[in-house]
């Protein structure tokens, strides 16, 4: 199917399943801990051995010896994979840093080998057994001293690396009130709760990889090119997904390396990464360092705007660009953008939630709050007035929808922002400082192919197969939802199976792409299935009406299972996007309104109440949909007040590489949090009329908690995370 | 984690001298540390000697009113225990502002103490570290060093102990009682069980080969205001920046030990004098000799500001 | 134990720039507890070691021949395939692991499977089924209390400790007088179940779910 125009009435309008905020459908799996993730798949592989992954010790250079004589002594031990005995290897066309170092060491925790052994016990003490030399190079691994040679990538994800319109300088330098301020925001990395881990089973040339992976295609076309064997030699199975957020969506070296072992040994083998390697043998999400530049009149119009972005990456390869931010947000005739990509020898980053918005957002609504400040403005009433239908850069291109000012209204009425004091540092109780703090929040809901099949049966089940991911986003649930409004079927006549590169290719599980047009794609199957129904009971496709298990048309009804009697009918299609993308701008839009409780004496920080307000189009189900958000609001939280990799700029690694070190926010962190959908619906997104709110979720957290720190302190800390230590020297005196 | 032989003593007696007679031994009770660090072959015992069946998991009263806390009663155990919540409520506060409930349901009071540091170099096996491999360098004295000691360290080792119970005990004037292999008892004051890093920041106790621990004792109370501010990163479930322990009388005098700055608790008995003059001339007399480095500076004003934090709420 | 051809260093030998050797390892030192001089671990590879244990399972005796070093996690995970309780980080740093042992909950990856001779143990798989929720699984569904799932068993295990630590009495790092009884308040229920992560951040939701059933119970 493809779609072109905007969706007319269609039957997922009547919102009889879709739009209900239902429970989970893998809910009774989930928290009986029956759902297999990746490393728990005992019943289809028997006799399995175990791998552990060795991760070098240097950031940069080379190996000048392995010798793994008395690994292969140890007990239980039944190969050593190096990148000495592996074969020839391709490279993923995702990755950066190859997968499987040696003897060139690209970053810190780079796989070096994996050992296998009998049991989890023997491998894990025979990797100890591995004798490695390395020489070390010098690298860079500080992004400021490597900042004045970043280079101009010439595009980003959205466009040109460098963006001008009107004349910036002179009406920024003419500007009544202005605004000239650095920010940075540090390396985090995606935590996810299961490490990246696999199980890798060959027969004769084909393998199985039973993986975490919110990317199927991927994975399975970057394995097949890596191993240079034919993709369609490699399944890819990963129906539950512990957690992503950006850090699964490739072929990493866990599955790379247990494959490789299985066919060493012809025998199945299995890995997960410790813990301790996953952050600096994975994928993290850069620093930058933000220049932004706001120049307003009096009455508080943005009259030119400025954002300039510095981020690294591993062989220079992508930036992290705050800029994709502000460009189309708020208004404002003068404007400039630029980004800038240092080369530093860093572990590579990629995408984590939100990429680009995220640390955009973490800046740009701080920058809002400041210039508010100056103009004596309130900071909702300043982002209302800068609100704009078109975008700056393209005034002749609008949002197909664009709520914000709705979005900064309601919420301002629902969190009592009029207790705000407008004055910082002002409102106080006992020993606590409290604050209110606000920010706007923005992420395009791009649309992309997504396909799936769907089976009715003679009993009337309704059978979705797809290779979309589940990766805690709800997707089994919302696609379900969408099979049963289509085919007029309860929710417990929908079977929904996922993750498994056997079914038809998806737009997988990232860039918070996936609910809209996943479903989009069930949507497209479903047109097809309906069709072959009516014509198979003799009614017209387009007069039936699909309800409670019936097909009907002037008052003729028949049971839906009856067109299965003699056989299951089977269809598969695709939902392909015009250039409805490029004609509109499809995004997502949210306010966030947080209030802190900052100690005193200590300027320990605890949030107290958290509102979001969003509008996203459709919310195919209000119950997995906030917990989208309030999942990224927490996410957010941890940015604002303590998530950063530490840096060791000596040899170039993640010092804090474990979840002890590295920081995520706990129970204890987050209160009772608030998210507010408004009515929306899209016609121009997809036939479902919906969005993504995965990262809109995350997109203005952070500042909102950073302006509420701001209002009950008076301290203003543009260096993420706002730890205690930088809040110190401006708090008042102790007694 | 490297292989080892395993047996589960009867006796403290018995267990000592098992120590004693086995190479490479170690004992387990909670094994919430001494596993993880098994792990990483940070700790490689060939034998390890179980000592839960000891009994030694009571909580009693001692003659001259004080309390003898079993080495194996649980940190769960012992915060809960009515009487440490009535008389050294300072101990309950450090206990349960400690890792998590899981935690402490498994970790023991000889445990608690014998913590290693978490220093991320430690921790970090690719990483020179003075304490995991003598001679190797310190890692963080230059490195990434924000949760680090400030004060009593030296060239050789920033590390930090970690415990949060320790430092209510150095507060409370507790002794650590142990057995020898050869059956002898000795009690340690707190004050001299954990040592300062020196040349020899792997010695982190003054335990002897062989030497278990069977109780710690707390003296008769006190009384006065208990409080313990533990200041983290976040909320719950992280090690301290800075702690304070803090045990204050009605006329203003009184007790104050710190937590995350030091090889060990943190206390200077003179500076105490000072209390009735407020937070800075203490912490002033604290930290008389602190050494930070850039990253860890700020704990300096922290102590000093959580202490001030303290003794406004013991004045209520 | 034989092979001894270890040369001393540790496997992470580092070059470092300018030619001189830099050791960076990890040569264990004897520090925690016993300290004893290192004696005869000069062999750098030993052999495995196994024992029996004998244990009762979600109410069935299980008995197994374990290497010594193998986790009370693992033996669920991999020897009796009970894989509800999840390996999140296996250092104790995230509490997806938790399982009631002996009435209490703790972190199985931090515990040696032969330590618990004779121990009772339930893990999720004991709690309920997906036919027959026990309530809090029930209430975990209706709130949302998890996204991705991974954690999800170790948040109900330790939700279920958790209110009954709170009827023992067991007060907490938030209760305001430590001597009295602890409240049942939304803050008490974070701060207890704090070392349980949710990165997916389900927090808000699970503690409704908590409160729901905990408030049945009351």
């Amino acid at each position: 199917m493809k779609f072109e125009t905007a969706a007319g009435e269609n039957p997922i309008d009547r919102q009889q399943v879709v739009g209900k905020g239902v429970d989970r459908i893998d809910g009774p799996l989930k928290t009986t801990g029956t759902a297999t993730y990746a490393y728990e798949w005992h019943e289809p592989v028997a006799n399995v051995a175990y791998g552990h992954v060795i991760g070098s010790a240097i950031a940069k250079g080379r190996i000048t010896s392995i010798d793994l004589t008395l690994a292969r002594r140890a007990p239980g031990v039944l190969t050593v994979v190096t990148a000495d005995n592996a074969g020839p290897l391709g490279k993923g066309e995702r990755n950066n840093a190859t997968l499987l170092g040696g003897p060139d060491i690209e970053h810190y925790h780079q796989a070096v080998a994996l050992v296998v052994a009998e049991s989890f016990e023997q491998a894990r003490a025979a990797a100890e057994l591995v004798r490695i030399t390395y020489e070390r190079v010098p690298g860079s691994f500080d992004l400021a001293a490597a900042k004045d040679t970043a280079k101009n990538p010439g595009k980003i994800t959205g466009g040109e690396a460098d963006t001008a319109v009107g004349d910036f300088a002179s009406a920024f330098a003419d500007a009544p009130l202005q605004l000239d301020a650095i920010y940075t925001t540090p390396d985090q990395s995606h935590a996810m709760m299961e490490p990246h881990a696999s199980i890798a089973a060959w027969e004769g040339n084909r393998l199985t990889l039973w993986t975490s992976n919110q990317m199927i295609e991927w994975g399975k076309q970057d394995l097949a090119k890596t191993l240079n064997i034919p993709a369609e030699n490699v399944r890819l199975i990963s129906p539950y997904i512990g957690g992503g957020f950006g850090g699964k969506l490739f072929l990493r070296a866990d599955a790379l390396l247990t494959a490789l072992a299985a066919r060493a040994i012809g025998r199945p083998v299995k890995t997960a990464l410790p813990r301790a390697l996953m952050i600096n043998n994975t994928t993290h999400r850069a620093a930058t360092i933000q220049r932004i530049r706001i120049g307003a009149d009096r009455d508080g119009k943005i009259v030119a705007i400025g954002h300039e972005n510095w981020s690294g990456d591993l062989n220079g390869d992508s930036p992290e660009s705050g800029v994709r931010y502000s460009r189309p947000l708020y208004a404002g005739a003068n404007r400039m953008s630029a980004t800038r990509l240092a080369s530093i020898d860093l572990p590579e980053a990629n995408a984590m939630r939100a990429p680009s918005d995220m640390p955009g957002s973490m800046t740009v609504e701080v920058a809002m709050d400041e210039m508010a400040e100056k103009l004596g403005m309130d900071p909702v009433e300043f982002r209302i007035i800068n609100d704009t239908q078109v975008l700056p850069e393209q005034p002749e291109r609008s949002y197909s929808q664009r709520q914000l000012n709705e979005c900064l209204i309601q919420g301002a009425q629902r969190f009592g922002w009029n207790r705000r004091a407008a004055t910082p540092a002002t409102r106080r109780e006992g020993v606590w400082l409290i604050g209110l703090g606000v920010a706007g929040g923005f992420r395009d809901s791009p649309v992309t192919t997504s396909a799936a099949r769907v089976r009715l049966d003679g009993n009337g089940m309704v059978t979705v197969e797809t290779d979309m991911t589940d990766i805690g986003t709800g997707s089994y649930t919302i696609i379900a939802q969408t099979a049963a409004e289509m085919m007029g079927v309860p929710l417990e006549q929908v079977e929904v199976r996922l993750g498994d590169s056997s079914f038809p290719v998806s737009t997988g599980s990232g860039g918070q792409w996936g609910a809209n047009s996943s479903t989009s794609g069930v949507y497209a199957a479903c047109v097809k299935l309906r069709r072959s129904v009516a014509q198979k009971l003799g009614f017209d496709a387009q007069q039936a009406v699909f309800e409670n298990g019936e097909v009907h048309q002037s008052g003729r009804r028949i049971a839906l299972r009856e067109a299965a009697a003699d056989g299951d009918i089977v269809e598969e299609d695709t939902i392909e996007f015009g250039d409805l993308d490029d004609r509109y701008k499809l995004s997502t839009f949210a306010s966030h309104f947080v209030e802190v409780a900052v100690h005193s004496a200590t300027a320990e920080v605890r949030i107290r109440r958290m509102l979001a307000v969003c509008a996203a189009g459709r919310i195919l189900n209000p119950k997995t949909a906030r917990s989208q958000v309030i999942g990224a609001m927490t996410m957010g939280a941890g940015a604002a007040l303590m998530e950063e990799l530490a840096v060791d700029t000596r040899y170039g690694f993640f010092v804090n590489h474990d979840l002890a070190t590295y920081e995520v926010p706990v129970h204890a962190d987050i209160p009772h949090q608030e998210v507010v959908f408004l009515d929306e619906t899209d016609p121009l997104s997809s036939p479902m009329k919906a969005k993504g709110v995965g990262e809109l979720g995350i997109c203005g957290v952070s500042a909102a908690v950073a302006n509420a720190i701001y209002n009950a302190t008076g301290v203003r800390v543009r260096d993420y995370p706002i730890t205690l230590d930088k809040l110190l020297g401006g708090m008042p005196q102790a007694v | 984690m490297k292989s080892f032989t395993y047996e589960r003593a009867e006796t403290p007696v018995e267990a000592a001298a098992s120590a004693a007679r086995s190479p490479g031994a170690r004992f387990i009770a909670g094994g919430t540390n001494l596993l993880d660090l098994m792990k990483l072959e940070i700790e490689t015992p060939m034998h390890l000697i179980d000592v839960n069946g000891l009994k030694l998991d009571k909580i009693e009263a001692t003659p001259d009113g004080g309390l003898r806390i079993g080495a194996l009663v649980s940190n769960t155990d012992l915060a809960a225990d009515a009487r440490v919540r009535q008389d050294y409520g300072v101990l309950s506060r450090a206990l349960l502002a400690g890792a998590s409930g899981q935690l402490r349901n498994k970790a023991s009071t000889a445990g608690n103490l014998l913590q290693r540091t978490r220093c991320p170099y430690f921790y970090d096996t690719n990483q020179p570290c003075n304490k995991r491999m003598p001679g190797s360098g310190c890692g963080a004295l230059e490195g990434f060093s924000r949760q680090l000691a400030v004060v009593g360290v030296s060239d050789a080792c920033i590390a930090t102990h970690p415990s949060d119970m320790a430092v209510a005990m150095r507060a409370l004037d507790a002794t650590v009682e142990t057995v020898r292999p050869d059956g002898e008892t000795r009690r340690i004051p707190i004050a001299d069980f954990h040592r300062l890093p020196g040349d020899t920041p792997h010695i982190e106790s003054a335990l002897m080969p062989g030497e278990l621990i069977t109780a710690v004792t707390l003296p008769k109370p006190i009384g006065g205001t208990h409080i313990y501010h533990k200041v983290r990163d976040r909320a719950s479930y992280a090690f301290a920046l800075v702690s304070v322990a803090a045990i204050v009388q009605p006329d203003g005098t009184g007790r104050v030990a710190l937590g995350g700055v030091a090889h060990k608790p943190w206390r200077v008995e003179s500076a105490e004098a000072q209390l009735p003059d407020g937070a800075r001339a203490v912490s002033e007399r604290l930290l008389a000799d602190a050494r930070p480095t850039h990253h860890n500076e700020f704990k300096l004003t922290l102590v000093q500001r959580t202490l001030a934090a303290v003794l406004a709420q013991a004045r209520g | 134990m034989s092979d001894s051809d270890d040369n001393g260093l540790s496997r992470r030998q580092v070059l470092a720039l300018g030619g001189g050797l830099v050791v960076l390892g990890s040569a264990p030192v004897s520090t925690l507890a016993a300290p004893h001089d290192k004696g005869a671990d000069e062999s750098p590879v030993r052999r495995t070691v196994t024992s029996t244990v004998a244990f009762v399972v979600n109410g069935r005796r299980r008995e197994l021949e374990l290497d010594n070093r193998t986790s009370l996690l693992d033996a669920m995970r991999e020897h009796l395939h009970l894989t509800g309780s999840k390996k999140g980080c296996d250092q104790g740093q995230c509490g997806a692991c938790t399982m009631i042992v002996d009435g209490q909950r703790i972190n199985s990856c931090l515990t040696l499977a032969i330590m618990h001779q004779d121990a009772e143990i339930t893990t999720i798989e004991g709690l309920g089924t997906t036919e027959s929720l026990h309530p809090l699984q029930a209430a975990f569904v209706k709130h949302d209390g998890y996204q991705c799932g991974y954690c999800t068993p170790g948040q109900i295990c330790s939700a279920v400790s958790v209110l009954d630590e709170i009827k023992r009495g067991i007060p907490s790092h938030v209760s305001g007088d430590i001597t009295a009884p602890p409240q049942l308040t939304s803050n008490e229920l974070r701060e207890r179940m704090s070392g349980n992560i949710c990165r997916c951040g389900a927090y808000s939701n699970i503690i409704e779910a908590i409160t729901e059933v905990a408030g049945e119970r009351a």
